[in-house]
């Protein structure tokens, strides 16, 4: 592990209780991330990027469990931590940004109070100076009149700005890493855009790595150093991001990109897809998790699992695939 | 509109403009449920006052004047051994105001505690603690509060602790329940995400949220004490005689002279039915008014 390596995820498999007995929603995952830097996570629904997400923080919930592996950030295996020292990681060193600023934030409190509640929380302050704090913070995330819309509640605020708030108090005590899990799934396009923006523009500017968890390629081409693409619980490409849009290697990676509705293509022209359903975490094919829809599958891929090898010996691109038939 | 409600009640009234008017929105939008909550006030202010207001001590009796029909001089008539009724139900309603805020008051503490521990935690503990509240529930109230007035023999404090207890335990049902529902909300995973320690949680986040619940929960038991003490009071069970309250009075004078002298029994039955309804139907108004499924939706 080199010294600008701020995380370090090892060999991690997440899994849940369920009525169907425990499912695995992340098997034997392995992923590190550089200090400033932005890594997408890819995936579809159910591909366990979100819960790779949430188990970095352990704020997986009561039926979430954690079966191995390691998630070491700046030199501590956070996973083996107690309840207070993770508690002191959360929201200072890494903050989260969730999906839905429609209900992350609380009704009830004040949009200055929950700015400045992680201030007070993790910073010696009162709520004067963590006041003062969340006025700039909030200026620094384009809320105009930071200062007289501290005592406003999340209702009087569009869903673009309780993002910003959002983003705001995930800044609020200058974190190493930030993840944002869909942080614009709910918001209209060109909110998308201006939210994206900013926080590509405020993590650059602090040198605060992001874990963008996403699934619209067009963000991952836009902002990403890194892309991480994510099936059925399993890191399947990994890759520099304009190395992954110019040589994909994963049939999956190809089908996505190809899957992408182009501006040039003929306006009558039907949209590729690719064919079948995501897998059943619950009923996992016993080989390559993407065997049934792919159309290069053969026997190899049917039995195991396939590796994630480094691809032309490029060390920084690695694919989990067999390759296909000669 | 929702604004006037988030402002008016959750801040613990921080804001005095909003507090008129989501008073004003009562009035406006709930108009008998406004009327309850006016004759509440005149409950407590009667509770509150009723050394200054009663004409007469309560225990004053003047044997000339037995049984007097209401007059100007005496209101609401006089009993037996002369005692002005009026100055005896003014009494009774500071009687039944202590009772019922101290026992309401200590229920929904419980409820809140027990409630937002079971609801937040989830899991073992809540199983735990629901199969005891049930085991609780399978106590018929009365005869619980029989056996303990009659183990502590009767008095205020023994009452305000089993009525509190009894509707206390039971309430905790409704704010598991609403701590259940809030603590799905993203808002709550959010603050677990800043670092917020769990106490922290349950106070800033899960109890706001769950306040119009409480409210309401604690208007109704408001009734519910009055009716279960003045209950206690008629089988002899309540606060001690010479206090007059409203459940002796009627058990007592009321019933043995009802041919006799009807407003012995009708002051204070009216008081009782006037108290109670009224803190029902503004229960149900700020209900209406507060439950978070109702926001937005005029």
């Amino acid at each position: 592990m080199s010294s600008d390596t701020l995380l370090d995820i090892e060999h991690l498999s997440v899994s849940f209780r369920t009525d169907r007995g425990k499912v695995r929603a992340v098997s034997d995952l392995s992923l590190s991330l550089k200090r400033g830097e932005t890594l997408a996570i890819v995936g579809e629904s159910g591909s366990g990027k979100s819960v790779t997400a949430l188990s970095i923080l352990r704020l997986l919930g009561d039926n979430g469990v954690i079966d191995h592996g390691r998630v070491v950030f700046e030199g501590r295996n956070l996973l083996s931590l107690s309840t207070d020292e993770i508690r002191r990681i959360r929201g200072d060193r890494i903050a989260m940004i969730f999906q839905e600023p429609m209900s992350s934030l609380n009704p009830v409190l004040t949009i200055g109070k929950q700015v400045a509640e992680p201030i007070c929380l993790h910073r010696d302050k009162n709520w004067d100076e963590a006041f003062e704090i969340a006025v700039e913070l909030l200026t620094k995330v384009a809320i105009p009149d930071a200062k007289e819309r501290l005592d406003d509640y999340p209702h009087h605020f569009s869903g673009g700005m309780r993002q910003r708030v959002m983003i705001a108090m995930a800044l609020a005590c200058e974190p190493r890493l930030i993840i944002a899990d869909e942080p614009t799934t709910a918001l209209d396009v060109t909110v998308q855009a201006q939210i994206l923006a900013l926080l590509n523009e405020l993590t650059e500017q602090s040198q605060t790595a992001l874990i963008l968890i996403t699934h619209d390629l067009g963000v991952v081409a836009r902002y990403a150093d890194r892309v991480a693409v994510m099936y059925g619980g399993r890191i399947v490409e990994t890759a520099d991001a304009k190395e992954l849009y110019a040589n994909p290697q994963h049939p999956y990676t190809v089908g996505l990109m190809a899957s992408i509705p182009g501006i040039e293509g003929d306006a009558g022209a039907r949209l590729i897809t690719i064919d079948g359903q995501p897998p059943d975490l619950a009923d996992l094919p016993s080989g390559c998790a993407f065997a049934t829809r792919c159309q290069h599958a053969h026997d190899a891929c049917r039995t195991s699992i396939p590796a994630l090898d480094p691809v032309e010996q490029n060390p920084s691109h690695r694919s989990a695939c067999f390759g296909y038939p000669l | 509109m929702s604004e006037l409600i988030v402002d008016a009640v959750l801040p613990a009234v921080r804001k005095r403009s909003a507090f008129v008017a989501f008073n004003m929105r009562l009035i406006q939008e709930k108009p008998l449920g406004a009327v309850g909550g006016g004759v509440f006030l005149l409950f407590m202010f009667c509770g509150i006052f009723a050394n200054f207001l009663a004409p007469f001590e309560m225990n004053y009796t003047d044997l000339t004047q037995r049984l007097q029909p209401p007059s100007w001089a005496f209101p609401f008539g006089t009993d037996h051994l002369g005692r002005d009724v009026l100055s005896r139900v003014l009494i009774g309603a500071q009687i039944s105001m202590i009772v019922s805020f101290l026992a309401a008051g200590l229920a929904t503490v419980i409820s809140i505690v027990v409630g937002v521990t079971s609801g937040y935690f989830g899991g073992k503990p809540d199983m735990v603690i629901q199969r005891g509240v049930d085991a609780w529930m399978t106590f018929p109230d009365l005869v619980l509060l029989i056996v303990v007035v009659s183990i502590v023999g009767p008095g205020i404090p023994q009452i305000v602790v089993v009525l509190g207890l009894l509707y206390g335990i039971a309430g905790s049902r409704i704010v598991r329940g609403a701590v259940v529902t809030v603590k799905e909300n993203m808002y709550t995973h959010a603050s677990l995400s800043i670092g917020a320690p769990t106490f922290h949680v349950m106070r800033k986040h899960v109890l706001p949220n769950i306040m119009p619940v409480v409210i309401v929960l604690f208007t109704t038991r408001i009734g519910a004490v009055i009716l279960a003490e003045a209950g206690l009071s008629f089988l002899g069970l309540g606060v001690p005689p010479p206090a007059p309250t409203w459940g002796s009075m009627l058990s007592g004078t009321g019933r043995t002279y009802m041919y006799l002298g009807p407003w012995l029994a009708l002051a204070p039955g009216l008081c009782i039915t006037a108290v109670v309804y009224a803190v029902n139907i503004y229960g149900d108004a700020l209900r209406d008014l507060l439950d978070p499924r109702m926001r937005g939706s005029q």
